[in-house]
């Protein structure tokens, strides 16, 4: 009887669609959210997450009904965030169908945030998402899409987080996202190793051994990647028998 | 057979609801008292705090209808919260009543591991059951919670492991509950949920 590491794919979501940003060209479309979500959940996704990337107002407004779309689609977790500044934010995404909501910017500018969510929908439905750069031998938390510093270290904030109630934390490796250089490992050790909630991994993951790696050398209970599930170049189902013959603990749906 | 979905003012209770519907099943909302008094079968699903779940229910006079749904047989299946609901009390709250259907307490999961424990986990049988009926024993089901139930608790038909030995599948009598989330654990979590709306029919 073992808790399975999860393998969980992210829709980044731009008024409605699926996007993925590519360098020196924007945003490129990748999808009706509803339908790639669909096709994750038949693959063998233990979860996903849903995030609105968008910056215009009109953008947010379609966000509620993209959760609302995908949601329907599943019979996993639905975790959604990107622009959560209040407790009403909150709500609504989780009245919408999700089931935890994760929080970034407004959490460093007021962590009290994370305290009225948790107390309101429990510590399993909020999630801390740290957006991180590499400084030295630490690690520097990143706000507004990772363009802010923050002044905070990453392991300390992570820490701070939990003690207010969050339940799982999402860290991302600004250095690693984008690049299919792998996992930043020793950072989500670290965090793994300071927080006594799940750790999600995100950021940099390119081939099946990145994600071998981040669940042994990494120490995460759950890896995150966007597109290089969305081109169907790598399955989840394909990805999850390889994590499974090395020996790492994975629910392989039937 | 029309099954009420307890709403006591949060909850989970729309993926519920369409996961029982998925299954052909007829369900409606349940907020007053008399479509409790009136339900064949109750489902109470629950996430959040055990002192925010009794209250709600005590504010809408949901606590005494379900304590008279279980003294006349009534199938009921508890999910996650509406599981831990059914014993005595919580550790999350330690001064306010549960159901009480079962004497035991409902424990915060120990320092020791991971809380909360969020994620895909398998059960081990301790006797046969019910709602684990077509399911294969290396099975996973979606785990999301900071507390649990003793698997020493009478009820316990299945156990899961985290920090210490808790209650994952419960059934006696008329009284099912599961610690998973049955809605969110794919097609393993359909056939648990077959199985409790077959057994109504």
């Amino acid at each position: 009887m073992t808790l399975a590491r999860r393998i969980i794919p992210c829709l980044d979501v731009d008024a409605g669609r699926v996007v993925k940003g590519i360098e020196f060209e924007g945003l490129r479309d990748m999808g009706d959210p509803a339908e790639l979500g669909a096709r994750y959940n038949r693959e063998g996704a233990d979860e996903l997450v849903v995030l609105d990337i968008s910056a215009s107002v009109q953008g947010r407004a379609t966000f509620l009904d993209t959760i609302r779309r995908v949601a329907e689609q599943l019979n996993i977790p639905l975790t959604a965030g990107g622009g959560i500044r209040k407790m009403e934010d909150g709500r609504a995404v989780l009245r919408a169908g999700a089931d935890k909501v994760t929080v970034n910017t407004a959490a460093v500018e007021r962590p009290e945030l994370i305290s009225e969510l948790s107390q309101q929908f429990g510590a399993q439905a909020v999630v801390l998402s740290l957006d991180v750069k590499r400084k030295g031998d630490s690690w520097e938390a990143y706000t507004r899409g990772g363009r802010d510093a923050t002044g905070l270290d990453a392991a300390k904030w992570a820490a701070e987080a939990v003690s207010r109630g969050a339940g799982e934390i999402l860290v991302t490796s600004i250095d690693r996202d984008g690049t299919c250089s792998g996992f930043d490992c020793e950072l989500t050790a670290k965090i793994a190793a300071t927080v006594p909630v799940p750790v999600i991994a995100s950021g940099g993951a390119s081939t099946f051994e990145d994600f071998l790696a981040v669940f042994t050398d990494g120490r995460a209970d759950a890896a995150l990647a966007a597109s290089i599930f969305h081109q169907e170049t790598r399955s989840i189902s394909a990805l999850k028998k390889f994590l499974a013959e090395r020996g790492v603990p994975i629910r392989m749906s039937r | 057979m029309k099954i009420a979905i307890v709403d006591y003012g949060a909850g989970n209770l729309p993926s519920v609801e369409r996961a029982l519907r998925g299954l052909g099943a007829d369900t409606e909302r349940a907020v007053e008292p008399a479509q409790l008094a009136a339900a064949k079968a109750i489902v109470l699903p629950g996430v959040g705090h055990f002192a925010a779940f009794v209250a709600g229910l005590r504010e809408r006079n949901l606590t005494e209808p379900l304590r008279a749904a279980f003294q006349a047989g009534v199938p009921i299946l508890g999910i996650c919260l509406g599981l831990q609901a059914m014993f005595a009390s919580s550790e999350e709250a330690p001064g306010d009543k549960g159901l009480e259907f079962f004497p035991d307490v409902v424990r915060a999961l120990p320092t020791n591991v991971k809380s909360p424990h969020i994620g895909w986990n398998q059960v081990r049988r301790t006797r046969e059951s019910a709602l684990l009926r077509g399911i294969p024993d290396d099975a996973y089901f979606y785990f999301a919670h900071s507390f649990a139930a003793p698997a020493s608790a009478e009820p316990t038909v299945a156990a899961c492991d985290h920090g210490f030995p808790f209650a994952a599948v419960i059934e006696r009598g008329s009284l099912r509950g599961v610690q998973f989330h049955p809605e969110k654990s794919g097609e393993t979590g359909a056939q648990v949920l077959r199985n409790f709306v077959e057994s109504i029919q």
